[in-house]
């Protein structure tokens, strides 16, 4: 008897007998005319991407550089955070005084589950969708961090922000091609629109996403 | 120009008056109008019931006799939309090429009424008098396989006296889809019945569209409910003249 | 490949004609009410999200001719996939129906000893039927998509392909959580509370259970990465927390290249919860290190009727879908009758044109015919799916097929049909019919309309006044006109052809 395998692909061949057989994959034209990259100005990219976060209903920061220590502390004092998971990289400067820090690797999820929060930066940012991307880099850690405890504080820099999905995709082909490298993309705190196709935040995912923009330019 | 009339066979059979306000208005803007007496029907009504082998005859015989027309207009979106539409790909399925040759030749010079008025002609103002309260329905064929685009508003608007109020809703199918009517019977008087209330919340007379299929399942829901606002072809409002009053008259009160 | 033992699938030939459940749903007062307020909204939402697009029409065109050439060259993309997924660690098993799918879940399950797994949505083991064939192995299966959950309480079917429980309003939801679910006699009428509801009731089995089941938004032939697109965080939960991934994909869930991925990450979201991205989008490669996700994924390639899709020169469009359900939401007909009139486990447009060819046009012949044709469809398709046109043809099979039959051929819309064809291909014929209808509508004509039509055209004059054959038709006066005008000496003769 032949394999499932066998099976199926001879029925996929037969189905196609009215492809050429010369016909070659790039010889079905796509025609790639959408748009590519954003090449406008820093500063209006920036603010789209600060505005369609927080229309997500995510929470928006700005802050400079030098004020981002100043700024973390804040945040984790306004939601009373006392546990806060952190990856075992995560930048120098940005532990804030006075929390008790659940430092990566080796977390359990019950540990994970019983912290109030979550501190990582990102990959990168998309500003046509208010999106925050993941790729395992630095400052990132593990996917279950960022998704168990029900708080993420985010911080991503200015230069990190790209205009559109096709730029960040591009960013992002390495980290693909990597086992080691999972990608995840953000956009706003866990939701979903099951009841009467109303979007509503908050199921499983963190219900709570804060997002502390580093930049020397002035933006709302 | 020399334009032939294709009239439909259920605008020639159930609504002669639209017709006859085609050659009104063709013949006052000095064109010369005629009829190819040998037309019947587009095959719409059997292609889309899924009757396609049965509808290759009618195809054949609507090129016969409209090949040498200079331009043919009609008073019906939804069976212009079919020759455009449909016919390439009819020739296509049965693999005869020179119906599909034949079709490609002619298929440019078929337009519906409004769009050659406003898009070939590049009229809006054809002298209309209407004093009348109107609200348009945008028909899907018209809207989606033809794009009309704004061509009978562009027409109606220039109009003298005319009251012309937006349809609410006006991107949605009245439920008609020729035999879906019959077939679905229940969902299509469901999607009628909306319809009939955006209708009546526009407090209009006149219900008018470019074309009478729709205004068959419209008019007829209307009727029955005696709600008192008349269905209208875009042609005969735009028919109509200070001399010879609302031609719709005597339509189908 | 017999199917002893396994329960029916969802996706078979539907139970009931389409106009007769939909006759049922129409009558269903809450039904009609939840259908329209979601609707509603959705659908002012993605206009308003697909406007602030500039290159919309670019990257529809884009997703639609990356399908096509995936589909002309599916078994090459095919077999890359399961190269570059091999390579990364994953394991890949092919199955040509749902038996074979099922067998290789359950085979999975077992092999760790696990008795329950946690479920991403999936239309595609919704469609195989996965969680009653896991139940008889006696495997439970927890959904934990918010609307999947409540149809799995409710013991319900899907009517939806996003949001399975549209047809249900909050005040039904809550009665569905308090007599389910523990710890809600005080639960509220907000979808806050219900949502909260949701994850405190499934938080644990996220932590417990080994084993985990999804399906798949895309495939990456090139990098073997595979993605899934979700809301609510359950997706990535499962994705990461459970030991052992099963990752069930429809072999048209493919995209050549990773690259391919930039035009459908905008379609899809837009296109579905009118969001310009959803909230969580993940991607995954084969295994990453150790406490990073599961440590065995496991890729199941379905075909189960795709591959007869495929053949169909004309229907082979339908593969394109990305399952956004823009087409449920935008459809008039899907608005008022609900998803379960269609009895598949796709309905609305979509599901007219897919399930008659997944289960044969002649277990589904109604289904093309549950549409008026007004293309709304069509022209929300993030994809370019030409849905009339797939309908249309889709008709011409169902009348093909019951022409082959005595009974079909003596039917009388056959004969009816056959008649009219016959009539309208000669203009003499059509002007004598025109005016034997003329005097056979006499008596029924009253007030200058018909009131009552007999037979099938009785569905008509339910609520609708016929207008009858004109005392004059058009070419009638046509002839008195150029009789008149030729005594006149008009010159008219040197215009006709």
């Amino acid at each position: 008897m032949s394999s499932p395998r066998d099976v199926v692909l001879g029925r996929i061949r037969a189905a196609l007998k009215d492809v050429p057989p010369t016909e070659q994959p790039k010889d079905v034209y796509i025609d790639r005319a959408y748009l590519h990259v954003d090449d406008g100005d820093v500063h209006k990219r920036l603010e789209l991407f600060i505005d369609r976060v927080r229309d997500y209903k995510a929470k928006v920061k700005v802050v400079r550089p030098e004020a981002l220590a100043a700024a973390i502390v804040e945040s984790c004092a306004a939601r009373s955070v006392k546990r806060l998971v952190v990856p075992a990289d995560l930048p120098d400067g940005w532990a804030p005084p006075g929390v008790e820090l659940v430092r990566e690797p080796g977390l359990t999820n019950e540990q994970l589950d019983q912290s109030d929060g979550v501190l990582t930066a990102c990959a990168l940012g998309i500003a046509q969708t208010g999106t925050i991307v993941l790729d395992s880099g630095p400052g990132q850690g593990r996917r279950a961090i960022t998704l168990v405890p029900d708080y993420h504080l985010c911080v991503i820099r200015q230069d990190q922000v790209v205009g559109l999905v096709p730029e960040a995709v591009v960013k992002l082909e390495a980290a693909a091609a990597e086992p080691s490298r999972p990608i995840t993309f953000i956009s706003g705190p866990s939701a979903t629109s099951d009841i009467e196709l109303n979007r509503v935040e908050g199921v499983h995912g963190p219900r709570t996403l804060e997002v502390i923009v580093v930049t020397e330019l002035d933006v709302v | 120009m020399r334009v032939s009339l294709f009239i439909t066979c259920f605008n020639d059979t159930l609504f002669p008056n639209t017709g006859k306000a085609m050659v009104a208005l063709l013949e006052r803007l000095g064109h010369q109008v005629e009829f190819p007496m040998g037309q019947t029907c587009c095959g719409q009504m059997h292609y889309n019931s899924g009757y396609q082998r049965e509808s290759l005859p009618l195809v054949r015989h609507f090129v016969d006799v409209f090949r040498d027309a200079e331009v043919v207009v009609s008073p019906s979106a939804s069976c212009v939309s079919m020759v455009q539409e449909v016919y390439p790909r009819v020739a296509a399925e049965f693999g005869d090429e020179s119906l599909r040759r034949e079709v490609a030749a002619l298929s440019p010079r078929v337009h519906e009424l409004s769009m050659f008025l406003v898009d070939v002609l590049g009229v809006e103002d054809v002298g209309a008098y209407f004093p009348h309260r109107v609200t348009f329905h945008t028909t899907c064929h018209s809207k989606r396989m033809l794009h009309i685009g704004e061509a009978p508003q562009k027409l109606l608007r220039k109009v003298r006296g005319i009251d012309l109020v937006e349809l609410p809703r006006a991107d949605e199918c009245c439920g008609f889809g020729g035999t879906f009517a019959v077939k679905n019977a229940d969902t299509s008087i469901a999607m009628l019945s909306d319809k009939i209330r955006c209708v009546l919340d526009t407090r209009a007379e006149y219900c008018a569209s470019a074309d009478n299929s729709c205004l068959m399942h419209i008019g007829g829901g209307l009727h029955r409910q005696r709600a008192g606002v008349n269905p209208i072809h875009l042609a005969e409002i735009l028919a109509s003249t200070d001399e010879d009053a609302p031609a719709a008259k005597e339509v189908r009160s | 490949m017999s199917r002893e033992g396994v329960p029916p699938l969802p996706v078979s030939a539907p139970a009931m004609p389409f106009q007769d459940a939909a006759r049922l749903s129409l009558g269903d007062t809450q039904l009609r009410f939840n259908m329209g307020k979601a609707t509603t909204t959705i659908r002012a939402k993605r206009y308003k999200v697909v406007d602030e697009m500039p290159d919309w029409q670019n990257l529809r065109e884009a997703g639609r001719a990356i399908k096509d050439r995936t589909l002309r060259h599916l078994d090459k993309y095919l077999i890359q996939l399961e190269e570059s997924v091999t390579r990364v660690g994953g394991k890949v098993h092919w199955a040509a129906d749902a038996e074979d799918a099922n067998r290789i879940v359950a085979g999975i399950v077992k092999s760790h000893g696990a008795k329950e797994v946690v479920k991403i949505k999936s239309l595609t083991t919704d469609e195989i039927g996965l969680n009653e064939a896991l139940a008889h192995q006696g495997i439970k299966a927890y959904e934990t998509d918010l609307a999947e959950l409540i149809i799995q309480l409710a013991d319900e079917r899907s009517s939806h392909i996003l949001v399975p429980a549209i047809h249900k309003s909050r005040a039904e939801i809550r009665e569905i959580f308090r007599r389910t679910l523990e710890n809600t006699e005080h639960l509220g009428d907000e979808p806050k509370e219900l949502a909260a509801a949701a994850r405190a009731h499934l938080r644990r089995k996220f932590l417990t259970v080994p084993v985990a089941v999804s399906g798949v938004n895309f495939g990456v032939a090139d990098t073997g990465t595979i993605c899934i697109v979700e809301s609510e965080g359950n997706g990535r939960m499962c994705l990461t927390l459970p030991k052992v991934l099963v990752s069930v994909m429809g072999i048209e869930k493919l995209v050549p290249t990773w690259r391919d991925l930039e035009v459908f990450l905008q379609l899809l979201p837009r296109s579905s919860t009118a969001e310009r991205m959803n909230p969580y989008t993940s991607f995954w490669t084969g295994i990453a290190p150790p406490g990073d996700g599961p440590d065995e994924f496991h890729l199941i390639l379905l075909d189960d009727g795709r591959s007869k899709v495929l053949a169909d020169r004309n229907g082979r469009q339908a593969l394109h879908c990305i399952r956004c359900s823009a087409c449920l939401n935008i459809c008039p007909v899907y608005e008022r009758t609900g998803g379960h009139a269609y009895n598949s486990v796709y309905p609305g447009p979509i599901g007219a044109i897919l399930t008659p060819q997944l289960v044969g046009v002649e277990n589904a012949g109604s289904l093309p015919y549950a549409s008026s044709l007004c293309g709304a469809c069509y022209e929300v398709c993030p994809v370019k799916i030409n849905i009339p046109e797939v309908l249309l043809h889709l008709r011409g099979e169902v009348v093909r097929h019951k022409q082959a039959t005595l009974a079909g051929k003596l039917s009388g819309e056959n004969i009816a049909m056959q008649t009219v064809a016959r009539v309208f291909a000669s203009p003499r014929r059509y002007e004598a019919a025109q005016k034997a209808g003329r005097l056979g509508q006499k008596l029924m004509v009253k007030g200058g309309v018909i009131e009552r039509l007999p037979g099938q055209l009785g569905g008509w004059t339910a609520v609708r006044d016929v207008y009858p054959i004109a005392p004059q038709t058009f070419r009638e006066w046509w002839k008195q006109r150029e009789k008149v005008s030729n005594t006149k000496t008009v010159p008219r003769q040197e215009a006709r052809p």
